[in-house]
Order: C-alpha cells, then sequence, then structure tokens
C-alpha cells in the first residue's frame, strides 16, 4: 500500500477519474500528465474529470491475493479503456465468470484498502460492469 | 417569488448483498416463520467487502447530483448522520465532500443520533439554506448496520443510504413544517469501542419508538393543520416491518399510505438511511402536489417529522438517475458464513 501522503497526492485522480486533456491535439490522459507528449511545449493542458465509463480491454482474475485481510479472492482486474481513450488497471466487481472482453463498464466508488486496525482507510475508484 | 425551502434532489444506494431471515435463523435455531411474522422482514441488505457509510454516501450522493445536474461548487454545508462512521475521529464529510467535487468552502461536519442523524442534517441543512448562506446544503443518512451474533437484531439490521440536496425555490419537494420530539430514554446505545449495539428489549417499543413517532407526528400535524387524510404517503422510521404500521395505524393513517414507503422488507433496517430510502422510495413514485408526512426515529431517543408537498419539478428529475426500486432487483444473496465475513464478524 502506498504512503498517506502519497495517497493523497492522487486523490482526486483516485476519487473521481481526474486527468488532463490537451486543448491542442485533443488527446486525453489518466493518471494526468502536465506536459502533452505529442505538442510539448505547444501543448495546452487542462483538468479533465473522465466521464467513467468505458469497455474492457483484457482481464485476470486473482485467486492468490497478496497481503490484505480484506480481499476476497477470486477478485478480478481488468484493463480498461475509457471512452475518451485512456486506459488503466482496475478491479471490476463481479463474479469470475460474468467478464468478458469488450464488455462495457462504469465507475464506482469503494474502498480500495486500509492500513490495518489503525491506520488510513483509503478509498477510490473501481468499475462494476454496466 | 414565494420562497420554498424543500429537496432540490435526492439519491439512494442499497449495497446488492441479501441474507434471507431463514438463513440466520438456522444458525441460532430459531423459527424463521415465527421471525417473519414477528418483524414483517424477508430479508436484509449487506455490504460489499469493499463497502461501508463512506461509500454509500457517495453513490447515495452522486446519484443526487445526477438526478437534478446540480452543481457541487453551490454545496455550501455538508453533514452525514450515521452510526457506522468507518472513522472515530476523522468525518466521513470531508470524504464525501472531494469525491462529488464540492468546494473547499464548504462546511462539513459529521451528526450522530442512532437512526436520526440523516433527518437531523435535512434540519441543520434546511436552516443554512434559509439564512442564504448558501445555495444548496446536502444531507445524508447512511449505514452498514451492525447487530451482535444470535441477538434478534441481527434479523433487520441492514446497509444503505439516501442523500437530500436541501435548497430554494426550485425543489422537487417544498418542507412546508417540520417538529421534533426528544428525551432522554436508554432504550438502544453503543458504548466507546464496542463493536456491537446494545438494546432494551421490548422497552424499544412503547416507550422508545412509538412515544417518540408518534408525539413529533402529532405535533407536526397540530403545527400545520392537517389531518391523516390530507397526506398522500406516510413514512415513519422501520427498524422492521410492524412498527410502522402500528405507529400509522395509531395515527389514523392506511396501509395505502404507507406501503409505498416501506422498504425494511426488503432492505432490512438501515438504520439513519430507513426513514429516508423511504422518503426517496415515495418521491419516486408521487404526483405534483401530493403531501408526504415522514417522521424519523433515533434511540436514545428523538424524532423529527416533516410536512412535504411535491411540486411538478419531480417529473422532470425522476428518471435521472437510479431509483430505490432499481435495488430491489440487482440481488445475491450470502450465505451465513459469507454475511459473517462481509459484516467484519469474522476477526483476522
Amino acid at each position: 500500500m502506498v504512503s498517506t501522503a502519497k495517497f493523497w497526492r492522487e486523490q482526486a485522480s483516485r476519487y473521481n477519474l481526474e486527468g488532463t486533456h490537451c486543448l491542442t491535439c485533443g488527446s486525453y490522459f489518466f493518471p494526468p500528465r502536465i506536459v502533452c507528449p505529442k505538442c510539448r511545449r505547444d501543448g495546452n493542458i487542462e483538468r479533465y474529470q473522465f466521464k467513467g465509463t468505458g469497455d474492457v480491454v483484457t482481464y485476470t482474475t486473482v485467486y492468490q491475493a497478496p497481503q490484505n485481510p480484506n480481499r476476497q479472492t477470486p477478485y478480478t482486474l481488468a484493463t480498461i479503456k475509457l471512452d475518451e481513450g485512456p486506459r488503466l488497471l482496475s478491479e471490476v466487481i463481479c463474479e469470475p465468470e460474468e467478464i468478458g472482453t469488450g464488455m462495457r463498464v462504469r465507475s464506482v466508488f469503494r474502498k480500495i484498502g486500509e492500513e490495518g486496525a489503525r491506520g488510513m482507510i483509503y478509498y477510490g475508484t473501481k468499475f462494476v460492469l454496466a | 417569488m414565494i420562497r420554498l425551502i424543500g429537496i432540490a434532489s435526492y439519491g439512494a444506494y442499497v449495497p446488492s448483498y441479501r441474507i434471507k431471515v431463514e438463513e440466520i435463523a438456522k444458525q441460532w435455531n430459531e423459527d424463521p416463520a415465527s421471525i417473519k411474522s414477528g418483524l414483517l422482514v424477508e430479508e436484509k441488505s449487506v455490504p460489499d467487502l469493499d463497502e461501508d457509510t463512506v461509500t454509500i454516501s457517495v453513490e447515495a450522493a452522486r446519484a443526487a447530483i445526477l438526478r437534478a445536474k446540480i452543481d457541487p461548487k453551490a454545496i455550501g454545508a455538508i453533514y452525514v448522520g450515521s452510526e457506522s462512521h468507518p472513522y472515530a475521529v476523522k468525518p466521513t464529510a470531508t470524504i464525501v465532500a472531494a469525491a462529488i467535487g464540492a468546494p473547499h468552502s464548504t462546511t462539513a461536519a459529521d451528526f450522530e443520533f442512532a437512526c436520526k442523524a440523516g433527518t437531523a442534517a435535512i434540519q441543520a441543512c434546511m436552516g443554512f439554506v434559509s439564512l442564504n448562506k448558501a445555495k444548496y446544503g446536502l444531507a445524508i443518512g447512511a449505514d452498514v448496520s451492525q447487530s451482535s451474533p444470535g441477538d434478534a437484531l441481527e434479523y433487520s439490521a441492514g446497509a444503505g443510504g439516501a442523500a437530500f440536496i436541501i435548497g430554494q425555490n426550485q425543489v422537487v419537494a417544498e418542507i412546508e413544517e417540520y417538529a421534533s420530539f426528544t428525551s432522554d430514554t436508554p432504550d438502544f446505545w453503543r458504548r466507546d469501542l464496542q463493536k456491537y449495539p446494545s438494546h432494551s428489549g421490548r422497552f424499544t417499543g412503547e416507550p422508545a419508538y412509538f412515544r417518540h413517532t408518534i408525539s413529533a407526528s402529532e405535533a407536526l400535524m397540530e403545527k400545520t393543520g392537517l389531518r391523516a387524510t390530507d397526506f398522500d404517503f406516510v413514512i415513519f422510521h422501520q427498524p422492521n416491518g410492524k412498527f410502522p404500521l402500528k405507529a400509522a395505524k395509531t395515527l389514523g393513517f392506511t396501509s395505502a399510505q404507507i406501503k409505498p414507503g416501506l422498504m425494511v422488507l426488503h432492505f432490512g433496517n438501515t438504520y439513519s438511511g430507513a426513514s429516508l430510502i423511504g422518503l426517496a422510495s415515495v418521491l419516486d413514485k408521487a404526483s405534483e402536489s401530493q403531501r408526504i408526512l415522514m417522521t424519523s426515529f433515533g434511540s436514545g431517543a428523538g424524532s423529527d417529522a416533516f410536512a412535504l408537498r411535491v411540486t411538478d419539478l419531480i417529473e422532470s428529475v425522476r428518471e435521472k438517475a437510479p431509483k430505490v426500486e432499481d435495488f430491489l432487483s440487482s440481488k445475491k444473496y450470502l450465505d451465513y458464513a459469507a454475511y459473517a465475513k462481509h459484516q467484519g464478524k469474522i476477526r483476522m
């Protein structure tokens, strides 16, 4: 698990899928980039909140999880292509047999993890089948 | 222009997992038929392993924002009522604020008053909005209810919540008046650091639930001059199915008035969410000019009663976010062992 400070810095992205958008070339970035790799100094970057809908590109089901007492195996991780373009890795909340490539997903707000009984609880975005 | 204070938008959320009364009764050698007829509860909602009061509050609040296209930057107060805030110290309300994009100028706090903290949050938001301190106030009631294994509460303690955005003029339901009734009544409590609540058994009925619910409702009717027959719908706090039906009968309401908001049969007692999910369910069905009476109850004890009148705006926003009945269809059943894990009853 990441440190409390690092998680806090990435809160907008984790809670609200906040990334960036280059007004010059129209590209979208998640996680956010502060410089457009295509337009470089000609780029014009703005903050952008993704709609939270997309398609499953590929997925895997985890049966042997890293140590985390809240984990319920099996759980499914997927590469999701957001409708605006960027891809990200996220848990998809479903039974292993329910998911397939190309399926539509939408974002939901869930617990991502916690640092034991005394530590922080981390919240963020996961996906469900739409 | 007449200044109306009321509900500008609303949203509800109930987790998709359920456990049936039969499955719980099997563990404790109890007769499910007598429990079902005694409580009028068929099954109850259970949170997923990664759901808690924060995630339920956020989902309900996001639905409320979506329904009436509320600008989150215009929300000036956020109050979350619950008895299962995940932190003892660190507000649920700040996480909700960040997750809905509320501005840093928002004031926020968590409320606790057993099952009625959500309606206390509505009253606080009404004060805030009527003083023109903000365009909107967000009031939430949500819980992942805890109950001791084998206790009678275990058959009903569910999970869910509802969010209400309180505003002026552009409202789907005007809050015409409210009345409260509060007393120091020891019917149900949870001491600090204790995992499960305790209660006084049958004492939770007459001196607690019925006295407060009926007194607050009567005070409201006296204040407004409205009678039971003037309301199209009535919602009471729903610790089980029997109590609200009995309170309705005592006050002269019919089963046709109370049944549309009686969600406890399907979700169990969602504590701070219970009366508010009932109200959301009624707003999903109500038409312009219909009147609603909603009375919460929180142990310890108190009730807040509200007289609401639905406006014509309801028709244009109703379908824009999930309705309460949408949470009835998508459900997955758990056995007792999986339920115990979901509720944190198994310590790891």
